[in-house]
């Protein structure tokens, strides 16, 4: 059983109707006996940073996250799931989760591109992704997919050994990382059609 | 670098695809669920889904209708067509939409995109703009206009204030339709493109005109559209979309090409 963590950030359901056409059984909730008893959970979510925090603390689901992944469950952080993993986040100058060093930061501004053209902010489409290093939940992926981003902030891990997965926007970022039994991907899987299926299949099937 | 993204667009009536889809193999072109999973596999990088049934009777069965897409297809998608108040919004995004497109609803009452960028997000808010060439006037300096009711209402409201209003609002992207070029199957209103996706902070989205590849290519590239949105030129099944991608991409446009 997969448990996709709700801290009422945003519609989940996208998330769930993955995994289910995946085979996947999971259930969408934000009780701690479910959460601790799930075989591994995934923390996806959009919204801001700010919120997300007072919701998670009020649910008393931050200490929920660092008790699995202390026990060694597998975790799955998609989009504000990976900026709310670090210390901080400049989104409202939020105090994080803290279970990895780094923090969130915002996109420069202006931002451009590789011809000076000015970038939009949000960071919004398909984009690339270059895996850096092998890693069992990125198996098996085409060189030329790409992954559907949708966020204004980025994420920067202290330790430069967790980055497996860079992208480049204006800036080039850490789109994929991943620590111990924790993955956490900027990207959404579950709208990046078969390359994030094959994520979040991989996900499920990783012990590690 | 962003990609720029193809998007197929589906007129939905009372639950079930309309006009003009061609014939295809084991695909009931009825059924909007079918046709999504099948342009999803060919390689759309986003769907949207108009809702033109008049009457709101029929509301719940489009709720349905987005529900069964989110279960098949993992891709973006966006909702327009019949969406006026906060909670139609909520319930087109809780069935699994990421988008919803407000179009006459927001010009009547412009409140909704603040509203509804301020519930959901601004990425949520697309503000689907209809616009028909006139005179340079000084009500309508741009010599666009925006035109409601499917065309048949002039505003007097200028295209390139509406849009610049909407980003102030909170949308979060335009979806921006030539009532001149739509149907022509003669290419996309270039000028008015450029005109807008030079001017606004957000990713413009161009509809209405494509009839060949080179259209799209023309959209994106000269007139620097984020994404251009086909109808026709699939449905009725003159090309592919991984002929159209192909094209693009042989042509030196960033799209994505394997899915």
């Amino acid at each position: 059983m997969v448990a996709i963590v709700d801290y009422r950030a945003g519609n989940l359901s996208s998330v769930l109707y993955a995994l289910t056409y995946l085979g996947y059984k999971a259930i969408i909730t934000s009780k701690l006996k479910e959460i601790m008893a799930a075989e591994r959970i995934i923390f996806p979510g959009v919204g801001a940073a700010g919120k997300a925090m007072v919701d998670i603390k009020k649910l008393g689901l931050d200490k929920a996250i660092k008790e699995v992944f202390n026990a060694g469950k597998p975790i799955l952080g998609i989009c504000l799931g990976i900026q709310i993993i670090f210390e901080r986040s400049e989104e409202n100058n939020t105090h994080c989760l803290g279970i990895i060093s780094g923090e969130a930061k915002a996109f420069p501004h202006p931002l451009y591109g590789q011809r000076d053209e000015l970038l939009k902010i949000p960071h919004m489409g398909w984009n690339k992704v270059k895996f850096i290093k092998l890693h069992p939940v990125f198996n098996g992926l085409d060189p030329r997919a790409e992954f559907y981003f949708l966020h204004s902030y980025y994420p920067v891990p202290k330790d430069a050994l967790m980055a497996f997965g860079l992208t480049e926007y204006g800036i080039e970022f850490t789109s994929a990382l991943a620590y111990k039994n924790l993955i956490a991907i900027q990207f959404h899987p579950e709208k990046s059609g078969r390359p994030g299926l094959k994520i979040l299949e991989n996900f499920c099937n990783w012990s590690p | 670098m962003l990609s720029k993204r193809i998007v197929v667009c589906l007129d939905v009536r009372g639950g079930r695809t309309t006009k003009g889809i061609k014939f295809r193999e084991n695909v009931d072109v009825g059924d909007p669920v079918q046709m999504a999973r099948l342009y999803y596999e060919e390689g759309a990088d986003e769907m949207v889904f108009y809702d033109i049934t008049a009457s709101a009777e029929y509301r719940d069965i489009m709720i349905d209708v987005v529900e069964g897409v989110a279960q098949q297809i993992f891709i973006p998608f966006s909702v327009g067509g019949g969406v006026r108040t906060l909670d139609d919004m909520r319930k087109v995004l809780l069935a699994g939409a990421e988008k919803v497109s407000v179009n006459t609803a927001a010009v009547l009452n412009p409140k909704i995109i603040e509203k509804g960028a301020k519930a959901f997000g601004s990425q949520c808010i697309v503000l689907g703009m209809d616009v028909k060439k006139v005179e340079v006037s000084e009500k309508i300096p741009s010599g666009y206009e925006i035109v409601i009711h499917g065309g048949r209402t002039y505003t007097g409201i200028d295209a390139l204030w509406w849009a610049k209003e909407a980003v102030s609002l909170g949308a979060g992207e335009i979806c921006l339709n030539s009532i001149d070029a739509d149907g022509t199957q003669a290419g996309y209103e270039l000028t008015l493109t450029k005109l807008i996706a030079e001017n606004v902070s957000i990713p413009v989205i161009a509809s209405g005109g494509a009839g060949v590849p080179s259209h799209l290519y023309d959209v994106l590239m000269k007139a620097n559209a984020d994404a251009a949105l086909i109808a026709s030129i699939v449905h009725y099944g003159t090309y592919s979309i991984r002929e159209i991608k192909e094209y693009l991409h042989s042509h030196g446009v960033k799209v994505r090409m394997v899915w």
